[in-house]
């Protein structure tokens, strides 16, 4: 269930101007509302978008995120790439088969 | 009749959002397309718009993921991404929450649905809408069916929300315009993004401009998911407009894979 909590607290961020807000000004407080391993909290924190991806984040949600974050379009593509090569393939989720891409 | 324009279109984020980063002439020849269906579109003089979308995790989350929501609403904002990253200024888009429940109490008889009267357009909703309502002026009635992630809609009830849809049409005295907007193969937001089974969408829309309701249904979510990609879910859009004008053939105005719009970007109207 944890990569539920990663996915809910970045679709927050996503949608809701207070939530960024509080990732801005209380970033521990706002980590600590949701249930999120010490991993996933120092991929969202750093932001280490290619281990988010390899953790099953949907790019729907991740997407936003990284451009949050300051990562341009290419930069965003390449940062999952570079999740695959540095943690593997993709864990779970919609993306699992991508470690089969040529 | 009351049901007087039915068509498809592309709604990817790229089309406004990296718009200069395309092969000028695919882009402007697919923007000519979505202004080609905006003038016949507003030539049928409708008064309200029903989008057909799948939206990307703006409203609905896994907490509880409605299989398809009808928005009620007087108003709804968008685009709820950032402003330069869509390359679409937000703003508010008129709605029409009694015809929005007249429609929803219709539909309901043959399929269920949740309704939403708040509602923050995505892309999915907001890029068709930059198009073919660019003064937003003509209220809308969004639809989302959940394209994300599974469990999935069946075709099947995809296709009986279309039916359902167009009796509806056809019980209200307004003038229905009614667009779906998803994409066929592709692999949006993944490292895959920019590919494109090209046959494959030309396979699918043969079906979809021919109305082949058995072909349509024969569909497979986990052969779409191996060679149209996790975004190949989101030809339920086109699957309801099918239903939506069962008989119907359609005409397509535009196909052309743009790999930096991540999808094969397509333009389509149906003939009623």
């Amino acid at each position: 269930m944890s990569l539920y909590q990663v996915q809910k607290l970045l679709y927050h961020l996503n949608r809701d101007p207070v939530v960024r807000s509080q990732f801005e000004r209380d970033r521990d407080g706002l980590l600590a509302s949701y249930d999120l391993t010490t991993e996933e909290r120092e991929a969202i924190e750093a932001p280490d978008i290619g281990l988010l991806y390899v953790m099953g984040v949907n790019g729907q949600i991740l997407m936003h995120y990284a451009a949050l974050r300051g990562f341009e379009w290419n930069a965003y593509i390449e940062a999952m790439r570079e999740g695959e090569r540095k943690y593997g393939p993709v864990r779970t989720g919609l993306y699992t088969s991508a470690q089969s891409r040529s | 009749m009351s049901l007087v324009f039915a068509g498809v279109c592309s709604h990817a984020p790229g089309i406004t959002g990296r718009k200069d980063r395309a092969d000028p002439v695919l882009r402007d020849g697919l923007y000519a397309a979505y202004e080609r269906m905006r003038l016949a579109m507003e030539a049928e003089r409708p008064d309200a718009l029903v989008v057909i979308a799948a939206e990307h995790f703006a409203n609905f989350f896994m907490n509880n993921m409605p299989a398809i929501c009808v928005g009620m609403a007087d108003y709804y904002e968008g685009p709820i991404e950032d402003e330069a990253w869509l390359g679409i200024q937000r703003t508010q888009v008129p709605g029409s929450p009694d015809l929005s429940r007249r429609l929803i109490e219709d539909v309901m008889n043959d399929v269920d649905l949740a309704y939403a009267q708040e509602w923050k357009f995505d892309h999915g909703i907001s890029v068709p809408l930059h198009f073919l309502t660019p003064r937003y002026d003509l209220p809308i009635v969004p639809v989302n069916i959940n394209c994300q992630g599974p469990p999935l809609i069946p075709l099947k009830r995809v296709w009986a929300f279309g039916q359902a849809l167009r009796r509806a049409c056809e019980n209200v005295p307004e003038r229905i315009a009614v667009i779906g907007t998803g994409g066929i193969s592709h692999w949006p937001a993944t490292p895959d993004s920019g590919k494109i089974n090209e046959p494959w969408d030309r396979a699918f829309l043969d079906h979809f401009l021919n109305n082949r309701k058995d072909s349509l249904l024969a569909y497979r979510d986990d052969e779409t998911w191996r060679e149209a990609g996790q975004g190949g879910f989101e030809i339920r859009t086109f699957i309801a407009v099918a239903g939506l004008t069962e008989g119907c053939k359609g005409e397509l105005w535009f196909y052309a894979p743009i790999p930096i719009f991540a999808v094969g970007c397509t333009v389509a109207v149906m003939t009623l």
